[in-house]
């Protein structure tokens, strides 16, 4: 009789899912991608890193320079992140709770960043602050440095990791809708209670997932930085710049120390990732009849 | 709280979702909108509440002007169809939202607070479900906290938009009763919305039919239901059997032959008879109005419904009526239908 079960079951299995072989098959050939493009390039990271020991890869993160790299980079993340943070929100909000003339136009205008190469979004800021630029001569006779200093690096940074927050928010709460918000007001709440008191309770798991998103974005941006920066030593150079410099400068093991500390953001920003999509799923389908 | 509504449109686009619509709500009624989906009456509710606002027109509350104040400072209850329950809180926060965010100056305390929430989870029974979010409650259960929340900032006015629409027939028909008793408590002025011909009927004082934007009728459930006003509102309230008939001078003709039915002044022209099911008398052949041969008989309880070929019109014409089971009819049979009461309205294009 259970014989008779199992084989009925396993008959049933096969039915239902592919063929072992073709399984078997299927997964190799993600785990050996997965594994050639991106294990390895990590583990060699990390190994370049740690090649001359623990005391190399300390000094290197010690050395003056890979300290202001890495204060300008956290600097520049902080305010990228805290502007486009609450710009992100404001533009969600007025995306998915009001109904005006524009809107699509708006929502293709925050994806900009996205199709535009970070090149490009750099050369824009030169264009416009450089000192052949429109408001380049203006900004010098007032002693105003945008260019090559750190104005210029948070601008071009902001710039390109703008939709991250906005793109996270706007399609949850067109989901949630206005109605919990009608409902706020009804009972007397004022615009900014209902914001604070139902709205941001609603999306603080999608506020975060965009947040972490956008940091990671604008602590690794190169090329729009790159074109900003003007590479001065110890002073406009931010962690991925320092990298590139100093690999071409044969400067292996302090390249790939402060390449470990990217991977390691990386890293960190990975797991959070998967922890706040499970926060997002739970908070999605919250009423289910 | 009387409220006046005068003269409002409001158009979405080139849809006008309401056209030229008055209504006058007494003090402490208890007033049904009814209106197939579409009709605006939601629409209406949404005017009223402040959370839509007119093309034109006056909504008063008390004769003082009601669209000079947003939708936070009319103090108007709003039960929605779907709850609207804030998911994030607890049942407790969520009843006594309304509470927290009053000024300052006419704030509750803490203590002030915890006793009115408490009050009113008593008030609609689900006292030991405070701590529960929304998500753990029943359909039910949840339009009772809905309608908590909103009697929480002691509304002047109670609205409920299609209150008991998402639930099932059962527990719609306990909250039905429960609504009517909890009106009778607390006897604010309310207005809720249903396409739900039988709740309206059942829960209201007073019924406004709406289609397409206009009030087609206003009355109590009674009038409403005996005298229809327009075809619209008899083929919406009631089963109705609807012939196309014919009124030429005075007398009526249904497929070309006459009818032995007085036309009670309806204007000559291409017109619809109504008659309610129950309203049809069946008597035995040649003994009517009309003649038609018995198709199919149903029994349930004191009636039985029997769908009958009318021999009348040159199409085969099939029509249910609803007779008593004094005599009981058999399929095949050829009965005659005579009308006891009926109404004529002119066909529209």
């Amino acid at each position: 009789m259970s014989e008779l079960q199992s084989s009925l079951s396993s008959a049933r299995d096969d039915l239902r899912t592919e063929p072992r072989l073709i399984r078997v098959v299927i997964i190799a050939i993600a785990v050996i991608f997965l594994t050639v493009f991106v294990v390895l390039p990590l583990v060699v990271v990390f190994a370049q890193a740690f090649s001359k020991g623990i005391g190399a890869y300390f000094s290197a993160l010690s050395d003056p320079e890979a300290l202001s790299a890495i204060r300008l980079t956290l600097c520049v993340a902080a305010i990228s992140v805290g502007l486009n943070l609450v710009f992100g929100v404001v533009a969600a909000w007025a995306i998915a709770k009001f109904d005006f003339r524009g809107k699509t136009f708006l929502i293709s205008l925050i994806d900009l960043p996205f199709s535009v190469s970070p090149v490009i979004s750099g050369l824009v800021f030169v264009l416009l602050f450089g000192a052949q630029g429109y408001w380049g001569p203006w900004l010098q006779s007032h002693n105003v440095h945008v260019l090559f200093a750190v104005p210029g690096i948070a601008l071009a940074t902001i710039f390109v990791t703008f939709p991250f927050v906005a793109r996270a928010l706007i399609p949850l709460m067109q989901e949630q809708g206005t109605l919990e918000e009608e409902a706020a007001i009804s009972l007397g709440a004022s615009g900014l209670q209902t914001f604070f008191r139902v709205t941001l309770p609603n999306i603080k798991w999608g506020v975060l997932y965009g947040v972490l998103l956008c940091n990671a974005r604008a602590m690794g941006e190169f090329g729009a930085v790159s074109v900003v920066s003007g590479h001065i030593r110890g002073e406009t150079n931010t962690m991925p710049l320092l990298v590139e410099i100093l690999y071409n400068e044969y400067q292996f093991v302090s390249s790939f120390a402060i390449a470990s500390l990217l991977a390691m953001l990386a890293l960190i920003t990975l797991v959070a990732k998967t922890i706040l999509e499970r926060h997002l799923d739970e908070g999605q389908h919250p009423r289910d009849d | 709280m009387t409220i006046e509504v005068k003269n409002i449109v409001k158009k979405f686009g080139a849809f006008a979702a309401l056209d030229q619509v008055d209504l006058k709500v007494a003090n402490g009624e208890l007033l049904a909108l009814l209106g197939p989906s579409g009709s605006g009456k939601t629409t209406l509710l949404r005017i009223i509440a402040g959370l839509d606002w007119p093309d034109f027109g006056e909504v008063s509350f008390d004769g003082e002007n009601a669209l000079a104040h947003g939708a936070s400072e009319r103090h108007v209850g709003f039960v929605f169809q779907h709850y609207a329950l804030f998911r994030h809180m607890t049942v407790f926060e969520n009843v006594a939202f309304g509470l927290r965010v009053q000024p300052r100056a006419v704030r509750k305390d803490e203590a002030g607070i915890r006793a009115r929430v408490k009050e009113l989870l008593d008030l609609v029974q689900l006292d030991w479900l405070s701590n529960r979010y929304p998500s753990q409650l029943s359909g039910g259960q949840r339009q009772r906290i809905a309608l908590a929340r909103a009697l929480a900032i002691e509304p002047r006015i109670l609205l409920l938009d299609e209150p008991f629409g998402a639930l099932d027939a059962k527990v719609r028909k306990e909250l039905r009763q429960w609504l009517r008793s909890l009106h009778s408590e607390i006897h604010v002025t309310s207005i809720f919305v249903t396409h739900d011909q039988e709740e309206a009927l059942e829960v209201a004082n007073r019924l406004v039919v709406m289609d397409k934007g206009r009030i087609e009728q206003i009355g109590t459930p009674g009038e409403v239901y005996d005298n229809p006003a327009t075809a619209f509102v008899h083929g919406f309230i009631g089963e109705s059997i609807v012939l196309p008939v014919e009124v030429c001078d005075g007398c009526v003709r249904l497929g070309g032959k006459a009818l032995n039915i007085a036309a009670h002044g309806a204007p000559s022209g291409a017109s619809k008879l109504f008659v309610r099911r129950h309203d049809m008398q069946v008597g035995p052949a040649g003994s009517g109005a009309l003649e038609g041969a018995v198709r199919r008989v149903r029994t349930f309880g004191p009636i039985q419904r029997a769908e009958v070929a009318l021999s009348a019109g040159g199409d085969e014409t099939v029509i249910e009526i609803d007779a008593p089971r004094d005599r009981e009819l058999q399929t095949g049979d050829i009965v005659g239908l005579q009308p006891r009461r009926y109404r004529i309205f002119a066909a529209q294009d």
